[in-house]
């Protein structure tokens, strides 16, 4: 059960809304002016005179619904002082493959927990379990992306211990998770050495939103010819104040420095500040 | 297409705010969209249409206001236009822009009855 939203189990965000029961009133409505749906929507405002309807302001955020449960969850890891990450990336970054390396290095250090978001399959989550650390699976179905309240709920099941470093793996997609927040620390953008070096200028939402972007697959550098510094460069450019690490969860190679950031970040939430 | 979800997120503003302010019909919705929001403005006349069947909103016009970017140069301290992220600032040729325009997604008034 929801505190905010009160819906039980079955309640799926996404879901078509039901009419409204006035919504009879909209049929057989005849308007004197017209206003077609293709050729109609300009960006003048005349059509105000036309119109005999009240105004009503509302100067509401369209994301305002999915911030108010993001920052519901912000409060929760906060008080449990929960490191909460965001990952996301194109598909095949090799983001699941990195995080049950991390998640192998890691398990004996700290509590991890992983929640999966993945349109379809539980093949990820088990994946996961197969690490021997607790997972929970998100199926948006149609959906693109993780919304803060499905994350919300995914957090009631999984009794996360205090301390704990929470992965929220995020549909494989360079574009929607860039606008929903979670509620996480920070969102990381992993991108692998094997995709074109310019994505950071072709989906700069994303990488705009990152705080860090991992590079990985950096073992297959000599079998490409992707030029690392300037992707670094085109990630810099649209956000100046993104960390870059490489390394490669195959080989090993930089998963250290990552495993520091990890650590380091999780011990800065246990800091009480005044 | 989160475009579809922000509709959805739409109509559920608009069912909500007619209870509060006594409206059982929505017949133009004017919409505030950043030019650096992410969001494609014919993909949400789409699933606009898509979405609003069958509620209060069937026969609302989408009217889409659309806001320029903006950024701060930290280099220069001016406020410079920005058309896309990667933008560089037109005076100092740097990226150390802030975007302090651009970003949102506001319903920002209903014509109603």
């Amino acid at each position: 059960m929801c505190g905010v939203c009160g819906c039980g189990g079955e309640h799926h965000p996404l879901a078509k809304l039901s009419p409204v029961p006035a919504h009879g009133h909209a049929h057989g409505h005849e308007h004197d002016h017209d206003h077609d749906h293709q050729h109609g929507h300009t960006q003048t405002q005349d059509h105000a005179h036309l119109s005999p309807g009240r105004l009503v302001q509302i100067e509401q955020d369209i994301l305002a619904k999915n911030n108010r449960y993001a920052t519901q969850n912000r409060e929760y890891f906060n008080r449990r002082r929960i490191l909460a990450l965001n990952l996301v990336s194109s598909p095949g970054s090799g983001k699941t493959a990195l995080l049950t390396q991390t998640l192998e290095r890691l398990k004996q250090r700290l509590p991890l927990a992983v929640i999966e978001g993945d349109q379809q399959t539980s093949l990820d989550a088990e994946r996961i379990r197969a690490t021997g650390v607790p997972a929970v699976q998100i199926n948006t179905g149609k959906g693109c992306h993780l919304d803060a309240h499905r994350v919300g709920h995914a957090l009631e099941n999984l009794n996360l211990q205090d301390q704990s470093l929470l992965f929220i793996e995020n549909v494989g997609n360079l574009v929607c998770p860039a606008a929903f927040d979670l509620g996480e620390a920070h969102k990381v953008v992993i991108l692998s050495v094997t995709e074109g070096e310019d994505k950071p200028l072709k989906y700069p939402d994303m990488f705009h939103a990152a705080d860090l972007m991992l590079l990985n697959k950096i073992d297959l550098l000599p079998y490409l010819s992707f030029d690392l510094d300037r992707c670094i460069a085109y990630a810099k450019q649209v956000n100046p104040k993104l960390r870059v690490l490489a390394l490669s969860a195959a080989t090993g190679e930089g998963m250290d420095n990552w495993l520091q950031w990890l650590l380091a970040e999780q011990q800065l939430l246990q800091i009480t500040y005044r | 297409m989160h475009e579809l979800s922000l509709c959805e997120s739409i109509v559920e503003t608009l069912e909500q705010q007619a209870l509060a302010q006594h409206y059982r019909l929505v017949k133009t919705v004017w919409l505030e969209i950043g030019a650096l929001s992410g969001v494609e403005a014919e993909a949400l006349r789409f699933c606009f249409d898509a979405v609003t069947r069958g509620t209060l909103a069937e026969q609302a016009k989408l009217v889409i206001l659309e806001v320029p970017g903006q950024a701060w140069c930290t280099q220069c301290s001016i406020h410079v236009p920005m058309q896309q992220r990667f933008d560089a600032c037109p005076r100092c040729g740097g990226f150390q822009l802030r975007v302090n325009d651009g970003e949102q997604l506001r319903i920002k008034e209903l014509e109603v009855e």
